[in-house]
């Protein structure tokens, strides 16, 4: 009321400012107007598109083994996520048995990469609020995953790295050792990044209360992934639906309570926790055997759609895919892309905050622009 | 005719070249203390370990095209990095750096001036600097830097009344107003004020931190909010002179820090061996460490939000502030009873 009346007295306008997509804080490529009223966001208007390579329709083009190199370029921070939840979704179209020895690799494969993705995103999270020392620790750590994908599969950023009905190649000699020791280390650096953050009060203020979305909202807005996870729900596709080799496993699905962004920051520190727990028993567990299973030499679906999800980093990826029986590449796939779901939260998240906190948000709902715009 | 215009003369020259060149090597120290903080190396390449890395720097700025925005007010544009730098340097002249010696038998005091009122003039000159600042955001006509030249004078004004507060305790504490005679008191005393007053220290501190506009109150240069602040549209020349001043500010707070709470040149016991080096070596060592304080604040916490900032400085340190100048003064009149 008040401050109706002072609006009008001295005639005070909303501004409306552009951030990005040139931007250092927006990830990427991202665009958001802002509407403001001083600093404080009277509403956002989130543009994307920025970076549409069309995949979806480009693999309507490329036979069903080419793909998986499509589905790196989407999240490419963690694109063997993407990759093991292609291959899986063409297995069940095909009715596909994979050997056990390739699940766990799989699993273990996935798990790494949650852990690294999670790593850039702290770190991404932390350098935008202005921490920059965390950044470096947690690219420090990431770098030895990709050392392990490198040993692996050669590449270090989109690795190209599963095939339809199993993997490329066995993993090297010793290199399941080198997964253990990565997890004792990483064990012992979280404590690091945690005494700089995690009660730090400057942390706490920029982070507690800030970009808070209830557990309706948050299912009602189709949110996924440690988002949803953060206000309360547990929601987790490993569990839920398991896939891979996750059925063998013990672990627990951390949830947050209040759902803001503090409470985000917590649940994807506690899975960075829990994938080292999975990674330690994957390992200890690796059965023999061959890591490929038998797979005709062109590989045809029977006419059919499916959809069929996992639990990437971001959240929950599915793809759906329809195959007409006849050619050798999909007739229609559709990706559910979890940075996409889940930034529609944003404009919901920012009201009311100050601009600053923005920021703070991008950053919390953890988007690549690569699988936003695929 | 020699010990008032000559000797003068040389002592100014002498400490703006200091200052100068521990500015660019501060600039170093920076890079290389927050790479070591994380675990990188900083600058290696320009000589070795990167050591003349500043006068690369300097060359570098030297050589980048000057643009001024073509709606921009010239003359304000330029004179503001001016009047930003200049109060910085000139704060220098009450800062003692050490205690009267003699020099070929002639006693030279290792300062500039001994004003009587040295506190207050430390305190005037430092708040002509926002002045600079404001005028700079707003002379260049663009949205950005007059957001970022209006925060950071807001911030700065804030912060002062807190700063300018523990001076009071400091007077209070030593009885003068004069740098010099501080130290005096605190050899006196026996203790330095640190000891005495660890409060007025810390609200010097954190004050002295968001009035440099460092980490983690470095708000006007929040890359991921407001481009580059106040000097967004500075290139070249006149953007090396805000950033000259910024850790001119520095040396300054540090070396006030130094002057008012650990005491000066004062060895840390008044021991013989201490008492072999001389007093300014002190007085450096003491400034450096503070220094170093503030790249590893950089380097550990994030950064305040603006509303945040703003209630930290009138919420917490001025209240603060305001009752320990109560407290002092109660202490001071019940001990000379």
């Amino acid at each position: 009321m008040e401050r109706d009346q002072a609006r009008r007295m001295f005639d005070t306008d909303e501004m409306v400012i552009n951030m990005g997509p040139q931007h250092p804080a927006t990830h990427g490529v991202l665009r958001v107007v802002l509407k403001l009223d001083g600093e404080k966001v009277v509403d956002a208007d989130v543009v994307i598109g920025y970076l549409h390579r069309g995949i979806e329709k480009l693999s309507e083009n490329r036979d069903w083994t080419q793909i998986v190199l499509l589905t790196d370029r989407m999240d490419y921070v963690a694109s063997a996520a993407a990759n093991l939840a292609y291959v899986e979704t063409v297995e069940k179209l095909l009715s596909l048995e994979v050997p056990r020895r390739a699940q766990y690799v799989r699993t273990i494969l996935a798990e790494l990469q949650r852990i690294a993705s999670h790593l850039v995103w702290l770190g991404s999270h932390a350098m935008d609020i202005g921490a920059v020392t965390v950044f470096l620790y947690c690219l420090r750590e990431r770098e030895l995953i990709l050392d392990l994908f490198e040993e692996f599969c050669g590449a270090r950023l989109t690795y190209n790295t599963m095939r339809i009905g199993g993997l490329p190649q066995d993993v090297p000699p010793l290199w399941d050792k080198k997964v253990l020791q990565f997890c004792d280390l990483q064990i012992e650096k979280l404590a690091e990044y945690e005494t700089l953050l995690t009660k730090n009060r400057i942390w706490l203020e920029r982070t507690k209360g800030i970009g808070v979305i209830s557990a309706a909202d948050a299912i009602s807005g189709g949110l996924c992934g440690p988002p949803l996870r953060g206000s309360g729900v547990r929601r987790d596709v490993r569990k839920d639906e398991p896939y891979a080799a996750y059925p063998e496993f013990e672990f627990d699905i951390p949830v947050g309570e209040h759902g803001d962004t503090y409470d985000r920051y917590l649940v994807r520190l506690a899975e960075i926790r829990q994938s080292v727990r999975i990674l330690r028993q994957a390992v200890e567990g690796l059965p023999e055997g061959p890591v490929m299973g038998k797979v005709p030499r062109l590989i045809k679906p029977p006419a059919g759609e499916t959809y069929h999800a996992n639990e990437s980093p971001k959240g929950e990826i599915g793809y759906f895919i329809a195959s007409d029986g006849k050619s050798t590449s999909p007739y229609r796939m559709r990706v559910r892309p979890p940075s996409f779901c889940n930034l529609q939260a944003l404009p919901q998240l920012v009201r009311g905050h100050l601009v600053a906190d923005v920021i703070a948000v991008i950053g919390t709902i953890d988007i690549v622009l690569g699988e936003v715009d695929r | 005719m020699i010990d008032l215009i000559v000797l003068p003369l040389i002592k100014i020259v002498i400490v703006l070249t200091g200052i100068l060149v521990t500015v660019m090597y501060l600039v170093l120290l920076e890079r290389k203390v927050q790479a070591w903080v994380q675990v990188r190396l900083g600058p290696m390449r320009v000589g070795p370990h990167g050591v003349l890395q500043p006068i690369a720097d300097v060359l570098k700025l030297f050589i980048k095209e000057d643009i001024t925005p073509v709606r921009a007010d010239k003359w304000v544009y330029t004179l503001a990095p001016i009047i930003v730098l200049v109060p910085a340097l000139i704060a220098f002249a009450v800062i003692p750096f050490g205690p009267e010696v003699s020099i070929f038998g002639k006693p030279v005091p290792l300062y500039l001036a001994d004003l009587n009122i040295g506190v207050l003039y430390v305190v005037a000159v430092a708040s002509i600097g926002v002045y600079g600042i404001i005028l700079g955001g707003w002379s260049s006509n663009s949205k950005y830097p007059l957001l970022g030249a209006l925060r950071s004078s807001a911030q700065l004004i804030s912060y002062e009344l807190a700063v300018t507060m523990t001076f009071v305790a400091v007077i209070l504490a030593s009885g003068s107003l004069s740098m010099v005679q501080i130290v005096e008191a605190q050899r006196a005393n026996g203790v330095w004020f640190a000891f005495v007053q660890p409060v007025s220290l810390f609200i010097y501190f954190v004050g002295g931190l968001a009035e440099t506009n460092r980490a983690p109150f470095d708000l006007p240069e929040a890359e991921s909010e407001l481009v580059a602040g106040f000097h967004t549209e500075y290139s070249g020349m006149r953007f090396a002179l805000f950033f000259l001043a910024e850790y001119a500010n520095m040396i300054v707070v540090s070396g006030i820090a130094t002057t008012l709470f650990f005491g000066g040149w004062l060895p840390p016991f008044p021991s013989q061996i201490f008492g072999l080096v001389p007093g300014w070596i002190w007085f450096v060592l003491k400034t450096f460490l503070l220094l170093y304080l503030f790249l590893w604040i950089r380097a550990t916490l994030p950064r305040y939000r603006y509303d945040q900032l703003m209630r930290l400085g009138w919420k917490l340190l001025i209240p603060l502030a305001l009752a320990n100048i109560l407290v002092v003064a109660a202490v001071k009149v019940a001990l000379t009873r």
